[in-house]
Formats: C-alpha cells, sequence, structure tokens
C-alpha cells in the first residue's frame, strides 16, 4: 500500500515552505476568533435572543393573556393562561392578563413570530443569548424571568391603572408609550451594540 | 320531464348554474348548503325563524333589481340564482355588509373569547375587504354587562343578529333579552329601569344585573350560537383558546334527558362543555346544569385514595388498595355469612355498566337481592311498575312525543326535571300546538310555556284523577298520545297503576320520566330488589335460569326471593339486621328522611363506600375506595326513552370505574365477575339473551283518599328546581347565581286565611323541623304549599324529613325568612 518513495526535490522544498507562508502570513492579518466568554462581542443589533415581557410606564404589565403568541409559535414554546384582572388585583389595563406566562427555551427557535403576532407590542427579544444550562427545567422561563424589570417611576403590579381611567388611556397614546424593556437588555451590559430591535 | 311528472310540492331552480330540485318553501341558503354553496350569515339558524336580520347572505336572484337575502327567501320554480361564487354583484353587497358590520365592531380578537372560532372573524377573512374604509371613532361601551351572573354581554361586539332574542323567545320561551333603542345604539339589554328614566343599579355595570335579568334555565345556549363574542360566559372567560381545547364528544351525566355534549379540555382539566348536535335527542341545546355544572369533579374533597377506619383511633386513614380491598372483602364476607345480609344502595348516577357490575356484584359475589338504585322517596307500587311496564321496553321517543296528538303530563315538571323534553314538547306546541296536560297543583311558569291545561290536583290525588278524569282520557284515546310520567307519581298511592290502567284503556303510550341519568340504566341492569338484568323477575324460575345461564352460574346459586328496598334496607340497618352496605353515589339528603338515612348508616355494622367526594357516606364508611367520575371513564347511560347513549372517556386520568373496583372487590371474595373493563361489560350486557321469562305483573294499587289538612296544615307539594344545591352543581357559583329563587308558594285561600301576602315570611313544618321562606301567592289547589326540594333554605328532606304528600304545618312567621336571594351565590361548600 505504501507509496513508492522519492527523493526530496527541489521543489518539494519550495512547497513545504510555501505551506508555513499561509500559516506565517495569518500572523498578521486580524484575529477572527474571539475572547468568549471573559469579552463576549456584541450581537447585531436586531438579534433575536431571549424574550422580554414589557411593561407600561407605570409598572402595569402590557401583556394580556391573549395566548396570540402562543399561537403563532411554530415550535408550541410558549404557554399562557389568560385570567381576570379585578378591581381589586390589577396586573394589566384592560380586562385580561396572562397569570401564566412561559416560554421554553429548550424549544424556542427565535424565530420571533410570536413577536409579530403580539397585539400589545408586550413582547419583544432583547439581544441576550446566553441561555445555556444543564438543566432543562431552568430552560422554561416564566413570566416572573421574562417581565422587564421595574424601572425608576415603575410600581410592582398589582396596582390600579395610573395613565388614565380606562385601557383606552393606555392604547390610544400608544406611540408616545413605549413603556420599556430597555432594563432586562444585554445591550445596556455592553454598550456600543446599539439599538435592540 | 314533464311538468305533470313534477310531484307538486317539488321546485326545481338553478343555484350558481346547478339545476337543483328540492321540496317548496325550503330556503335558498338550505338549497345551496345542500349543494356545497357556502353562502356566509349571520342571523340563520336552521333550528330558529328566520329573520334577515344581518343582511349577510345576499345573493343575486335574476329578474331582482336588488340582493336578496337568501336566508329568508323562500325557493320558486325556476328560480335563477347567483351566490358570490359567480355574481359581482353578490360578492359586492356582501361585502359592503361586512364593512358595515365591521365599523362598529371593536379590534377586541386578542382578548375576545371566541377568537378563533369566531364566524365574524372566518367570513371577515372569506367575505371582507382587506382595507377598512373606516376613519371615525368606533361606538364603545362598558364592557362586559351581566346579563345573568352566567352570562356577560359586550355589546360592542354584537352584531344585532337576534340568534340570542329569538333563541330566548322561542325555543326557551324565556324573553327576558331584546334588542332595544336604534340605529347604531341597537343593542340587546334586559330590562332595566336606568333606560327608561329609572334609577341605575348600584356602580359598577359588572355586578349590576339589571330590573330583570336573563332569568332562563337555557342561557348558555345563547352565548353558543352567538355568532361572535358578545355573550360571552363568566365560567369560561378568558379560560383558553380553541387552539388550546382537546374536544371529546360526551354525554350530559346530570339527567335522564341524555343531551349529547362536546367537553374540552386543556392540560388535564375541563373547560367548558357545549351542547352537541343530535337530532333525535336534544337537537342541538342543552341547559345550563348540563353546560356549566362540572366543577364538582375537581372539588377540594374528591377522594384520591382508598381509606379504612383505623381500629385503634376510629377515624379514615389513607390505605393502600390491596389493604383497603382486603378489609372491605374481609368485612362483606362476614356480613355475607351472618343472618343480616349485605345490602346495595347504588344510587340513580351510575352508567350502565357500573349498575350492572353491582347488580351482578350483589347476586352472586354478596348472594342477596337486597339491592335498590332509587336514592329517593320510593314505594313498592313503583317498583311493580318499573319492572311491569318500563324494563326492557323501548320507550316512546322524543321524536314520538313532538308528533304526539296528546301528551298528558303527571308528577313531572318537565322544564325542572326533564329540560329537553320540555323544548320538544314546547316546540311541538309552538309548531303544531301540541295539546298539553299536565295534573300539578298549580300552573308553573313550565306549564305555561307549553300551553298546558293544567288539572289542579293536589299531591297525592293523581291516582283518583287519573282513574277518573274524563277530559284526560278523552284527549289519550285520540292515536298518538302519549301519557308522561314522571318519578314523582311514585309517591302518589295507586298513581302508577292508574297511570298503566289508564295508558291501557286508552291506548296511549305510556313513557315513564326519572330525574337522574342513571335511573333507568339501573333498572334495566337489575338494582332493584326483585329483577334480574333485562326485566327478568327474580322469582321467575325461567329467569333465574336464563341468567344462570349466561352467567355460568349453578341452579340454586341465584336467590329466588325478592330482596329488600331502599326503605327497608335502611330501616334493617338501623334496627341491626343488617350486617353491611355497600353505597354507591347515594346522598342521604336525598332520600325522603334524611335523618333517618343517616342513623342507618351510622347503626350498620360495616359500611363500603364507593365514593368521589368526601360525602355523607364516605364519612361514616369503614372502607372508602374512590371511584372514576364521568368525565375519566367510559360508560353510557339510558335517556328516559332507554335511548343508549354511549360515551368515551374525557380525560385519562388513573381513576377507576365502580365495576372494576367491584371486580376486584369480587375476586377476592372468590368470585368472577368479569367487569373489569368497559368494552368487557358492553360485550357480556350485549351478550345476554332476550328474556322469554313472564314480565312481573303490573301493581294494582288502589288510590288511597288523600290526606285531609287539619287546621293550620296544608298538604306539602315539592319537587327539585333544575339548578339548586345538588352535589354535581357544587362549585360554579355563576350557575348558582341563576337558580330561581326559594319561595313558598300557596293559594290564595290559604292565603288569605294566613293573612300574608307576597314576599311575606311563611314557615312550613313537621315535627321534624321548620323552613321559613317568602311566600309567593299563586293560583294553587286550596291547601297545598310548595316548596322546592333541594334549594337554598329550602331543603326539604333534611329540614322537614317529608316528602310530597305528607301532611305540613303552615304559619306565618314572625321572624326574618332566611334570605334566599337568587343572586346572593350561595355555595353548599362541597360538604353534602
Ligand atoms: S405576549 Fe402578546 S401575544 Fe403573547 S399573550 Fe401577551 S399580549 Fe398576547
Ligand atoms: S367577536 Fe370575533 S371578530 Fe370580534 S373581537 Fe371577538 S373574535 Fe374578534
Ligand atoms: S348578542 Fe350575539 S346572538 Fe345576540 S344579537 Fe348580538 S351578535 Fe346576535
Ligand atoms: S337537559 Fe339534562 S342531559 Fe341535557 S344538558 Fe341538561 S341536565 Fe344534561
Ligand atoms: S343570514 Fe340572512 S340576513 Fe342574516
Amino acid at each position: 500500500m505504501a507509496e513508492p518513495k522519492s527523493a526530496p526535490s527541489r521543489s518539494g522544498l519550495v512547497d513545504a515552505v510555501k505551506g508555513f507562508g499561509v500559516t506565517f502570513s495569518h500572523l498578521f492579518r486580524k484575529q477572527v476568533t474571539i475572547d468568549y466568554p471573559d469579552k463576549p462581542e456584541p450581537t447585531g443589533p436586531r438579534y433575536h435572543g431571549r424574550h422580554i415581557l414589557n411593561r407600561h410606564p407605570d409598572g402595569l404589565e402590557k401583556c394580556i393573556g391573549c395566548e396570540l403568541c402562543a399561537w403563532a409559535c411554530p415550535a408550541d414554546a410558549i404557554y399562557v393562561e389568560g385570567a381576570d384582572n379585578t378591581e381589586t388585583a390589577r396586573y394589566s389595563p384592560g380586562e385580561r392578563y396572562a397569570s401564566v406566562y412561559q416560554i421554553n427555551y429548550a424549544r424556542c427557535i427565535f424565530c420571533g413570530l410570536c413577536l409579530e403576532a403580539c397585539p400589545t407590542r408586550s413582547l419583544t427579544m432583547s439581544n441576550e443569548y446566553e441561555l445555556a444550562s444543564d438543566d432543562r427545567r431552568e430552560l422554561i422561563f416564566t413570566k416572573e424571568e421574562l417581565l422587564a424589570p421595574l424601572l425608576p417611576g415603575m410600581e410592582q403590579p398589582p396596582h390600579p391603572m395610573r395613565l388614565g381611567e380606562t385601557e383606552q388611556d393606555y392604547y390610544l397614546d400608544g406611540l408616545s408609550n413605549p413603556g420599556t424593556s430597555a432594563g432586562a437588555e444585554h445591550v445596556e451590559t455592553y454598550p456600543g451594540s446599539g439599538d435592540a430591535a | 320531464m314533464t311538468a305533470l311528472d313534477t310531484p307538486t310540492d317539488e321546485v326545481t331552480l338553478t343555484i350558481d348554474g346547478v339545476e337543483v330540485t328540492a321540496p317548496k318553501g325550503a330556503l335558498i341558503i338550505r338549497v345551496a348548503e345542500k349543494l356545497g354553496i357556502e353562502i356566509p350569515r349571520f342571523c340563520d339558524h336552521p333550528l330558529l325563524a328566520p329573520v334577515g336580520a344581518c343582511r349577510q347572505c345576499l345573493v343575486d336572484v335574476e329578474g331582482q333589481r336588488k340582493p336578496i337575502t337568501s336566508c329568508t327567501t323562500p325557493i320558486a320554480d325556476g328560480m335563477v340564482v347567483r351566490t358570490h361564487l359567480t355574481s359581482e354583484v353578490a360578492r359586492k353587497a356582501q361585502q359592503g355588509i361586512m364593512e358595515f358590520l365591521l365599523i362598529n365592531h371593536p379590534l377586541d380578537c386578542p382578548v375576545c373569547d371566541k377568537g378563533g372560532e369566531c364566524p365574524l372573524q372566518n367570513q371577515a377573512m372569506s367575505t371582507g375587504a382587506a382595507e377598512s374604509r373606516f376613519q371615525d371613532v368606533k361606538r364603545t361601551y362598558p364592557k362586559p354587562i351581566n346579563l345573568s351572573t352566567q352570562v356577560l354581554l359586550d355589546r360592542e361586539r354584537c352584531v344585532q343578529c337576534a340568534r340570542c332574542t329569538r333563541f330566548s323567545e322561542e325555543i326557551a320561551g324565556d324573553p327576558f333579552i331584546e334588542l332595544m333603542d336604534r340605529t347604531s345604539d341597537e343593542q340587546v339589554n334586559v330590562y332595566r329601569e336606568e333606560m327608561f328614566g329609572g334609577e341605575p343599579g348600584p356602580a359598577g355595570s359588572h355586578s349590576d344585573l339589571g330590573s330583570e335579568p336573563l332569568r332562563s334555565y337555557f342561557s348558555g345556549n345563547t352565548i353558543q350560537i352567538c355568532p361572535v363574542g358578545a355573550l360571552t360566559s363568566a365560567q369560561y372567560r378568558f379560560r383558553s383558546r380553541p387552539f388550546d381545547l382537546v374536544s371529546t364528544p360526551s354525554v350530559c351525566e346530570h339527567c335522564a334527558a341524555g343531551c349529547a355534549q362536546r367537553t374540552d379540555h386543556r392540560r388535564g382539566k375541563v373547560m367548558r362543555r357545549l351542547a352537541g348536535d343530535d337530532p333525535a335527542v336534544n337537537e342541538e341545546w342543552d341547559c345550563d346544569k348540563g353546560r356549566f355544572g362540572f366543577r364538582y369533579v375537581t372539588a377540594f374533597d374528591r377522594i384520591t385514595e382508598p381509606m379504612v377506619r383505623d381500629p385503634q383511633t376510629g377515624a379514615l386513614r389513607a390505605a393502600a388498595w390491596s389493604e383497603a380491598l382486603a378489609v372491605a372483602a374481609e368485612g362483606l364476607r362476614r356480613a355475607r355469612d351472618s343472618s343480616g345480609g349485605v345490602g346495595v344502595l347504588t344510587g340513580g348516577r351510575l352508567t350502565v355498566e357500573d349498575a350492572y357490575a353491582y347488580s351482578k356484584f350483589a347476586r352472586i359475589a354478596l348472594r342477596t337481592n337486597d339491592v335498590d338504585f332509587r336514592a329517593r322517596p320510593l314505594s313498592t307500587e313503583e317498583a311493580d311498575f318499573l319492572a311491569a311496564a318500563v324494563a326492557g321496553r323501548q320507550g316512546p321517543t322524543y321524536a314520538e312525543v313532538e308528533q304526539a296528538s296528546a301528551v298528558v303530563l303527571a308528577g313531572l315538571e318537565p322544564e325542572e326535571e326533564c329540560p329537553i323534553l320540555f323544548l320538544r314538547m314546547r316546540k311541538a306546541y309552538r309548531k303544531r300546538a301540541l295539546a298539553v296536560h299536565a295534573l300539578a297543583p298549580f300552573r308553573t311558569t313550565g306549564y305555561e310555556k307549553l300551553g298546558a291545561t293544567v288539572l289542579p290536583c293536589a299531591p297525592g290525588s293523581e291516582a283518583t284523577l287519573l282513574a277518573g278524569d274524563a277530559s284526560l282520557a278523552a284527549a289519550l284515546s285520540q292515536p298518538g298520545a302519549v301519557l308522561v310520567v314522571g318519578e314523582r307519581l311514585g309517591g302518589a298511592p295507586g298513581g302508577l297503576s292508574a297511570a298503566v290502567a289508564l295508558a291501557e284503556r286508552t291506548g296511549a303510550r305510556l313513557a315513564w320520566v326519572p330525574r337522574r341519568a342513571g335511573e333507568r340504566g339501573a333498572l334495566e341492569a337489575g338494582c332493584l330488589p326483585h329483577l334480574l338484568p333485562g326485566g327478568r323477575p327474580v322469582t321467575e324460575p325461567r329467569a333465574r335460569a336464563e341468567l344462570a345461564g349466561a352467567w355460568g352460574l349453578e341452579a340454586g346459586v341465584l336467590d329466588s326471593r325478592p330482596g329488600r328496598d331502599t326503605g327497608a334496607i335502611l330501616a334493617a340497618a338501623t334496627a341491626g339486621d343488617l350486617g353491611a352496605l355497600v353505597v354507591a353515589g347515594v346522598d342521604p339528603a336525598d332520600l325522603s328522611d334524611a335523618r333517618a338515612a343517616e342513623q342507618a348508616l351510622d347503626a350498620v355494622p360495616f359500611l363500603v363506600s364507593l365514593e368521589l367526594r368526601n360525602s355523607a357516606v364516605a364519612r361514616r364508611a369503614d372502607v372508602v375506595l374512590p371511584v372514576a367520575p364521568t368525565v375519566e371513564k367510559a360508560g353510557s347511560f339510558l335517556t328516559w326513552e332507554g335511548r343508549l347513549r354511549p360515551f368515551e372517556a374525557v380525560l385519562a386520568t388513573g381513576a377507576m370505574t365502580d365495576a372494576r373496583i367491584l371486580d376486584a372487590l369480587a375476586s377476592q371474595l372468590g368470585v368472577q365477575l368479569n367487569t373489569r373493563d368497559v368494552p368487557a361489560v358492553r360485550a357480556e350486557l350485549a351478550a345476554l339473551p332476550a328474556t322469554d321469562s313472564p314480565r312481573h305483573p303490573p301493581p294494582q294499587v288502589a288510590p288511597a283518599p288523600p290526606p285531609v289538612p287539619a287546621d293550620g296544615q296544608a298538604v306539602l307539594a315539592t319537587w327539585h328546581q333544575l339548578v339548586d344545591l345538588g352535589t354535581l352543581q357544587d362549585g360554579d357559583d355563576e350557575l348558582a347565581g341563576t337558580a330561581r329563587p326559594s319561595v313558598v308558594r300557596l293559594g290564595k285561600e290559604l292565603a288569605t286565611r294566613l293573612g300574608v301576602g307576597d314576599g311575606d315570611p311563611v314557615t312550613v313544618g313537621t315535627g321534624t323541623g321548620a323552613l321559613t321562606l317568602p311566600v309567593e301567592v299563586v293560583d294553587m289547589v286550596d291547601a297545598v304549599v310548595w316548596l322546592p326540594t333541594n334549594s337554598p333554605g329550602a331543603t326539604v328532606r333534611r329540614s322537614l324529613g317529608a316528602a310530597a304528600g305528607a301532611l305540613v304545618s303552615v304559619s306565618v312567621s314572625v321572624s326574618v325568612p332566611v334570605s334566599a336571594s337568587v343572586f346572593v351565590s350561595v355555595s353548599p361548600g362541597g360538604s353534602r
């Protein structure tokens, strides 16, 4: 099976040096490897990372428990149970809120179809991608984990509507009322990555 | 084909170029459906009279200047119809209507229960324009408002199709909702004072039920037929989405009407029940009890593991199945071999398969005929009547009642006790003026809605009327007449004997309508002291031989002596003459004397309870074996007609049927029962040979003279209201809120003698106890007083220990009556 042996030729030597030349030339090029996890690179601004359930500026949840995200999800990763806001316990403007909200990151394929379905812009995605875990159960994120943190001026629900009498006041003002998700965005932690989608 | 060949009652027309012949008078929309052409519609419903309210079904008919509504236009010979599929005119007309409908329709889909199964959503996609041109502010209302505690209305979602109002008026006969106001303010509502200048209800319209709430036993159907999400139930609101639900065809376990239903569950929990479509039985309707009454299954006191009474502590403690079965078998064996023997009370809620297992278990494992399914006031006459006239017979059907020339009701208030029979009779009354006669102490609203002629009749005197009244005999003598007797007639001495005789004399068909879903099945399964499965009398050697053959028994195993009935079994227990008792779904509070029944349960030396919840029986038992509720098992019920209603399990849990537990118990007693699984029982039942043993002879009990009330006394009339304190209705306050108020009804003469008027508190008492309720003066037979049997503040059996026909004292109460207002939701808290 052995190849017939040939004496080292001049051209063979040149080839070997040529080969090292390629390696050598890369020493002076720009580095492509990154120093992860010590210095994680920022993602693209519209990178689809983990979800955020946003809040209105007074802290009420934007999610109305409508399940449209769950319906749109091609991977069946979202589970929602709706419930009634009551006079004594209000979590969102209007009648309905999500009493249970879960996203299973063992299933989610980060397609973003749920965001398109969401009628209240409650659901958005952050750039956070460090989701790996050695326990499947930890991959099911509950509402508490997904909700955006309270920013200054926000109040932990349940509480009455602070921005108006009815939910109309929250929605008709929609454009000037982005609410926020900033606190949960990875962008804050890694400056320079631009705005989230 | 020449014109002469055409039958005069058929016409030929063309729809979308297809020639079709259909019966004269049919509506275009129905004929198009037959061709597979679906015309969009909202108000049209095959079981409601056409109105043409929504205009969505416009089609183009040749020769007509404008498009016309296909749901109101009957077909005509030579008509040329073009639907949206072939006509641009029709398509544009439908698109225009859809645009109008959506002008004021809110963007509620994300929070609307109908979203995902909404005809408006679907037809807006199929028929509407992609873009809306409407720029203005939409009409809005405070939302939702209550039409009753259960039914909620979001007025801005309503498309004014009038399905709900037509249903309430035409089908249910409860016209409490109506379209009000004009133009774009037109809305469905109940009567509210404030809309007519009165004082508004309490602030926060959510809890305001209006001055006259939607008080109907059939209100749930309006929710189901509403083509948008305007009507929703408080019970299901926001609970789930159509795509979350797994739907299973099911059969209602509440009453003997046997409605087909659809049970929707999500993650092992039933979310809602809908009426199934069964033209032979419930058409497309059901009642609110059947629709909303399913939360008892998840009650906090559900028993999930076997329990045995600890000899040391005297308390029940959890046990393994093997231990519980061994203890139960040992106790039963000892009792069986003692002189007292074992009694078996099965109750009226079992499936046919389970009832059959009890019947077989009693006969061959316990070697007794002491088995009775009747957990209510009962008589020997009734048992004989059931054996002679009901068991093994296919009764008249719903269709026969609908087509009957006359119907006579005795001991039955169909709206309260068999709602779907009521709807069928009302349909016949409206469509073809069915003549209904009723023997009753007063004219209930149910009888009124049937246009019934009421023969005033104090409880206990039905027999005399049935035997002697010429108008009844005349009505029943017409061909196709039906005599319908309720289970309550058994409480009137001689009543059932007179009914059999009357039916025989007049040639009328005889139907027996029990209240509970399992009674007819238990009867056929032989859960009676003198009846074996298949209507075989125990006293007939041939009947016993047939069964011994089918069960592979040696001669002589089946006892030829009739056993004791529920009353005698309990009396024997109290007297110490009973060794043990096996009790299935029986609530002592349903027996004619609740307290006496509980004393009997306390007295019996060994009590085995097969139960769902921690009931009055389970609490007293020595061994408690948890059984599967209807949703968690397969089985069948028999309707009052004798129609088999098989169903499969909705939820797959590990819960075991009664039949399976009895099989295990029997094998501990060394007997093979072969009732381990439902298919096996069904196969065995199907293989039972038809009997040719003589039938049990009909009862011939002479009418007893009616009781004569002394001064200050009256005869008690009572029956169950549909929505009441029944244990299967536990856990739903919204349903309880739609119950009729608890009142005591009495006649004008008695009211005058007592000096009371509507609303005054009156006390009805016996030696056992007394009940005080507000009075309602009605046109009632004198010296009769009516109470609901088991409603808030009116627990007749427990508090009075009396059944219909008993003498009770009636007096004016000085104290304030127990408030039993309907809309104070009364939750029995599962204590019973
Ligand atoms: S996140 Fe959006 S789409 Fe999902 S349930 Fe909440 S409101 Fe609906
Ligand atoms: S009725 Fe239908 S179209 Fe209207 S909000 Fe509800 S789901 Fe949407
Ligand atoms: S509430 Fe529903 S059923 Fe009644 S009129 Fe409005 S849309 Fe029709
Ligand atoms: S009529 Fe009877 S069977 Fe039908 S839904 Fe009501 S309770 Fe159930
Ligand atoms: S369906 Fe014909 S007018 Fe409504």
